[in-house]
């Protein structure tokens, strides 16, 4: 077992990326991710890899198709403007079929919005965040060590399903500091055979495009593309339930938010609430399985967010509208504190569920 | 522990200078009639002295720090009142230095005026626990590199090594022979060593110059 460091959410990324065997990262700078970007470009040259500060979010994510191209892990990573800028290369990306990782440390929004943590572009990462028709697979870790570990596994994800990953983290994750444990894990070998290596005129060349002139050829990328989905939804959706056994209100958060939901549902519980928690770790594919389920002896449902109320429409599409779903919700760069999630549990608990 | 007219607080970024800082500034109000603290930090926007600011107003501590910290803009201002650290003689001061060589570069404004008086003392903190501190010759690497951005030596070290709330008193102890090093390898004394207030009972008399640190926490 590795010994603990004491790290930023920020650099614990960046240290797994480096451990997944990530050796091309390309970056520009923006609150509150900086520290990514200035982690790796003290590490990369120690140990052979690439650092490149783009000359803009745009120009970086291209760089990104560039060198995910070949077949070697890579990344950029950058903060909600900055991410709106990286949206058209993701729908290369995703229409090359390249696997890449993307790092959003989101900030309060829209536009240049603030510095201060958010949970805004939920809809942007979930919903398809560039154009044409495709999805990205979003995690969202909720603590450090979190930071590290899905940032192994987007990568994996991404090389397994050829698809472009984003790991979902906010200011707070991505400033605060906790003892973590960085592994250096085992790296699968994936079929890599479509990369762009050489041909060594041993083979006929690969091409990494996005462009079909035909329609109907263009329509059956896009079907093949939906059969990897299906899968993923299958396979990979992944959630935490915290004290879900007995529970009457099921509060759904991730993220920070859902490090505050755990504190106000301690409360509760000790003034006699019987109220629970699921976190949802992958936003898509959405754990609609574990919602569904939680409808089916959960009176109502409550959401904990840092936007305007985002999730909430997946969470009442994943029970298909059967129980009432309330939102707790701050925006702009504030976070919702325990006690405002306890009244909103309190509240909840008075009207009962009923429908 | 004897401390100048004024102490620096730099190192690696992350090491814990600004808990120090405010530690240190409300423990030098005790013995003295005019205490500032003064934060140049141009780098980070967040975790900033200015998180403190009720305590150290209670105490009596003056504030000097920009408008802009801890604010929803990322704005890396420098204060005029920092000014008031070299113009007035009879103020003790606490300057917290930015993380790195990046964060250090706005001490060299204030460089010839501090050396010229020589009643000062620059810190390096250190935390054998942030992953690009580890081990002594990576810790001098950052010391160079500081030295060079803002054209001032260091004086002393302060062993800050520390897993946040994990922290237990072994970590602690065995901090102190990776401390040892980078004075050895710096020629710089040991300071203090800094442990959370809680350790510190279970720590007196097995080190010397203990400093107990409250941990300064964070109000959003």
């Amino acid at each position: 077992m590795a010994e603990k460091v004491l790290m930023k959410g920020n650099e614990a990324i960046a240290e797994a990326a480096i451990q997944a065997g990530c050796r091309h990262y390309f970056g520009y700078p923006i609150t509150p991710q900086t520290e990514i970007a200035a982690y790796m470009a003290k590490r990369m040259p120690k140990i052979g890899g690439t650092f490149l500060q783009a000359e803009s979010e745009i120009a970086a994510i291209n760089m990104v198709y560039g060198a995910a191209s070949t077949g070697h892990r890579a990344m950029t990573s950058s903060s909600s403007p900055g991410i709106s800028l990286k949206a058209e290369g993701l729908s290369y990306i995703a229409g090359a079929d390249l696997p890449a990782l993307v790092i959003n440390v989101q900030r309060g929004g829209p536009g240049l919005g603030g510095i201060q943590p958010s949970q805004s572009d939920y809809f942007q990462a979930t919903r398809g965040i560039g154009h044409g028709d495709f999805h990205m697979i979003v995690l969202a870790p909720a603590s450090v060590q979190e930071m590290a570990d899905l940032t192994v596994k987007g990568f994996d994800l991404a090389d397994k399903y050829r698809t472009p990953v984003m790991l979902l983290a906010d200011g707070t994750m991505g400033q605060m500091m906790e003892p973590v444990e960085i592994h250096t894990p085992e790296v699968k070998e994936y079929d890599k055979s479509w990369a762009l290596t050489g041909t060594g005129m041993k083979r006929k060349h690969n091409i990494i495009n996005s462009l079909s002139l035909d329609a109907y050829e263009l329509e059956q990328f896009n079907l093949n593309r939906f059969e990897r989905y299906k899968l993923i939804e299958e396979n990979e959706p992944l959630h935490e339930e915290y004290m879900m056994e007995d529970a009457e209100i099921c509060v759904v958060a991730f993220g920070i938010a859902a490090r505050v939901a755990k504190n106000a549902i301690v409360q509760a519980r000790k003034e006699g609430v019987k109220v629970g928690l699921i976190r949802p770790i992958t936003l898509w594919p959405f754990p609609k399985q574990a919602l569904a389920a939680a409808a089916e002896k959960c009176a109502s449902f409550i959401t904990v967010e840092l936007n305007m109320g985002q999730m909430v429409e997946d969470v009442r599409l994943a029970i298909s509208c059967k129980r009432p779903v309330t939102t707790c919700t701050r925006t702009g760069g504030v976070i919702p504190s325990p006690a405002e999630v306890r009244a909103k549990i309190m509240e909840a608990a008075q009207e009962g569920g009923a429908e | 522990m004897d401390f100048k007219r004024i102490t620096l607080l730099s190192g690696h970024y992350g090491s814990g200078k600004t808990n120090i800082a405010v530690n240190l500034a409300l423990q030098l109000k005790k013995s003295r009639e005019k205490v500032a603290i003064a934060d140049i930090d141009i780098v980070n926007p967040y975790f900033r002295s200015k998180d403190s600011q009720a305590e150290l107003e209670k105490a009596g501590v003056r504030l000097i720090c920009s408008e802009f910290a801890s604010s929803n803009v990322d704005l890396p201002a420098l204060p005029q009142d920092v000014y008031a650290i070299t113009d007035d003689p009879g103020l003790t001061a606490v300057i917290d230095v930015g993380g790195d060589d990046r964060g250090a570069l706005a001490l060299g404004r204030w460089r010839d005026a501090i050396l010229a008086e020589d009643n000062y003392e620059m810190l390096l903190v250190i935390n054998r626990f942030r992953p690009l501190t580890r081990d002594a010759a990576s810790t001098l690497e950052v010391l160079r590199e500081i030295e060079a951005a803002c054209r001032m030596p260091f004086t002393a070290v302060v062993n800050n090594s520390n897993l946040g709330p994990e922290t237990t008193a072994e970590d602690v102890l065995a901090s102190q022979d990776y401390a040892r090093e980078v004075c050895r390898l710096s020629g710089l004394t040991l300071k203090m060593t800094t442990v959370p207030e809680q350790l510190y009972p279970e720590l007196e008399g097995q080190i010397e110059d203990l400093f107990p640190l409250k941990l300064q926490e964070k109000i959003v």
